[in-house]
């Protein structure tokens, strides 16, 4: 049986992807960011998960605005990472579990959960900057991923409840599936953070912390945040954390915390990451 | 439970956030061909022929004059206005060699270095841009 081992909350910031291709991730700027990363990797490997299952969005990589699907799930064999502008990044290809994929696919739908299913498509940082933060330079991710791309650029988003249901909905998918899988469910993308208009640049510390503090334990008061306060209090771009909150739903009704990081700045966002074991 | 049930509500609260622009289905809508334009910049040959004439370039895309004067001018405020989303309008300004930092100050009024000492020091606080109505 396949079981979730464990779960990630991470930023995708793309910087991040920039200083470890250019080896600066031990520069005086991104230091106190990728240190806070040193007990993840040695832990990852320790862990051995089989599978990620990686909750992102697409940052108008893949898709466009002809087609913009609210919960979308990777099925493929392979993904490449995308040319976002200025060359793809040097980092291993992205292998799929379309097995575990099309399971978890077919389980939603039948539990009411009308994914769109993706055969082919590039993946950004959203997906490529937490592999490489929570596995460093290698020749070849240790991993399969299945992609979960959620839809929070244009509006509505899907709601906190609907992601914290969906993760839901995940933990029962892969919990009949036979093969005997030690997968691992990643949230990405926030903390506060917004990149548009006067009032960018915004950081909430306060509210990150108790964001993070809400995802340990056995309160899910966090599903019932409304869009409006996310955008309130941490920025536009904030509204990524409803991501975080997947990742949450699947680990069950309560948590317990393996480790957590959070350092101000890197470039405009609030860089934060947490490791959650799911509850015995 | 999270999820507000009337829309008309959930938009009208949007316009409450000071110097915010949320990328509704009405923005979406007023900026789909802005968006899909600098989209088209995301392919290298596309990005040669905009360098070497961006009006010319701008001609093959069904914008607005407006949207084509903005464009030409790099002004990402009246953009959003406009109906332009920043992960799209970021293909102009990576094309142009800007970092994030570097277009999204220009939004703000405070130059790049004023811009990044504010994120160095802790960034914006939330503190009096929650809300223009409450003024919080």
């Amino acid at each position: 049986m396949a079981r979730i081992t464990a779960g990630v909350g991470s930023s995708h910031v793309p910087l991040l992807g920039v200083a470890h291709d250019q080896k600066k991730d031990r520069d005086a700027y991104f230091a106190p960011i990728f240190a806070g990363f040193d007990w993840t990797r040695e832990w990852e490997k320790a862990a051995k998960p089989d599978v990620v299952i990686l909750v992102y969005n697409d940052h108008a990589s893949a898709f466009d605005m002809k087609v913009i699907p609210t919960f979308a799930i990777g099925c493929g064999e392979r993904y490449n990472p995308a040319d976002e502008g200025w060359g793809p990044r040097q980092v291993p290809d992205v292998i799929g579990h379309p097995d575990l994929a099309w399971h978890v696919a077919q389980s939603l739908i039948l539990d009411e959960f009308d994914m769109t299913i993706i055969n082919e498509m590039d993946v950004d940082h959203g997906l490529t900057v937490p592999l490489s933060m929570m596995f460093g330079d290698v020749s070849e991710w240790p991993v399969k991923v299945v992609p979960l791309a959620v839809n929070v650029v244009t509006y509505p988003p899907p709601s906190g409840n609907r992601c914290w249901a969906l993760g839901e909905a995940i933990a029962r998918a892969v919990a009949s599936f036979p093969e005997d899988l030690n997968v691992q469910i990643w949230g990405t993308g926030g903390m506060s953070h917004q990149l548009q208009g006067p009032r960018a640049g915004l950081i909430n510390r306060e509210w990150d912390t108790m964001f993070m503090d809400g995802l340990v334990g056995d309160s899910d008061h966090l599903r019932r945040i409304p869009h409006i306060e996310y955008l309130r209090e941490t920025g536009s771009e904030g509204i990524e954390m409803v991501m975080w909150l997947i990742m949450r739903g699947a680990l069950g009704p309560g948590t317990r915390l393996l480790h957590r990081h959070y350092h101000v700045p890197c470039s405009n966002t609030a860089i934060g990451h947490i490791i959650l074991e799911p509850k015995p | 439970m999270s999820a507000p049930k009337d829309i008309h509500a959930y938009l009208a609260e949007f316009e409450d956030i000071p110097g915010t622009r949320v990328f509704t289905a009405a923005r979406a809508r007023q900026g789909y061909h802005l968006n899909q334009f600098a989209m088209s910049l995301m392919k290298p040959e596309n990005r040669e022929r905009w360098k070497a004439d961006e009006a010319a370039y701008l001609a093959g895309w069904p914008l607005s004059e407006d949207q084509k004067q903005e464009v030409l001018a790099r002004d990402y405020n009246r953009l959003l206005d406009l109906g332009g989303n920043i992960y799209f309008l970021s293909k102009i300004f990576s094309t142009d060699g800007l970092s994030f930092v570097q277009a999204v100050s220009t939004m703000t009024g405070a130059s790049v270095e004023e811009y990044q000492a504010m994120m160095n020091a802790g960034g914006r606080s939330p503190e009096g841009v929650r809300s223009k109505g409450e003024g919080r």
